[in-house]
């Protein structure tokens, strides 16, 4: 699992790479939370799924969690490049509907 | 019921095991030609299910978790047994995303997920002496 960054005047955009699930999540939440922090002027946070060959439902829990830090400091997030597999897992949980396609 | 191929993998309730035990199912899959969406289900409700054992299963002590792989005709029949505490409201615990680890960030999406990928899923547990949870997916060879 890695997590790299670009940002931009019109936001952040987090990728993260390799698989997700509850043995690489807790690396993972302290590396966004981290660059999230360091990031409050965003207009916006893009997390782009396109690196990742696996997601679990621990992802959807991981992302979750980084809306609602987001959502403290009003700052909307999305996502974008979920594959088929992982897009199964988003749309089961109802994820778009808090963080939308970008 | 007829077992055409059968395997028993255990292993040690750590998180570093997560992966190496849903590439060896996935791995055990593939001799009925299922499809890349197919091995990804599969691989996807393992990963819950072992990750159940790890965090809800053995939450403070390590133990074993013992995954029964049957073929059977074009199904898959995947056991994943722990003998960890047991689960203390089943029902609760199968609802969309409830989740008894709320300061945890925990989605509550484990056993919906294997329901929704897996053709039929069969929880048992006993509080104190462990809990089994037993998923089957057809696979049609095209």
């Amino acid at each position: 699992m890695d997590i790299k960054y670009i940002k931009n005047n019109s936001g952040l955009t987090v990728y993260v790479y390799g698989e997700l699930d509850e043995c690489s999540a807790s690396e993972a939440r302290t590396i966004l939370d981290k660059l999230l922090l360091d990031n409050l002027t965003s207009k916006k946070v893009v997390f782009d799924l396109s690196g990742l060959s696996f997601m679990d439902s621990t992802g959807v829990g991981l992302l979750i969690g980084r809306y609602k830090k987001l959502k403290q400091f009003s700052i909307p997030s999305y996502i974008t490049g979920a594959s088929v597999a992982t897009e199964k897992v988003i749309e089961l949980a109802g994820l778009y509907s808090i963080m939308p396609k970008h | 019921m007829e077992q055409n191929n059968k395997m028993t993998l255990t292993f040690l309730s750590l998180s570093k095991n997560e992966s190496f035990a849903r590439s060896v199912v996935s791995c055990f899959a593939l001799q009925l030609n299922p499809t890349l969406a197919q091995i990804s289900d599969i691989k996807t409700a393992v990963s819950e299910a072992v990750t159940n054992c790890i965090v809800h299963g053995y939450p403070a002590v390590k133990g074993e978790i013992t995954i029964e792989c049957t073929i059977v005709n074009d199904s898959i029949h995947i056991n994943v047994i722990d003998k960890g505490i047991g689960i203390e409201n089943l029902p609760k615990a199968l609802e969309p995303f409830y989740t008894s680890k709320e300061e945890e960030e925990r989605s509550g999406m484990g056993f919906t997920i294997m329901q929704s990928f897996m053709d039929s899923v069969e929880v048992k547990s006993e509080k104190g002496a462990g809990t089994s949870v037993y998923m089957i997916k057809n696979i049609k060879s095209e």
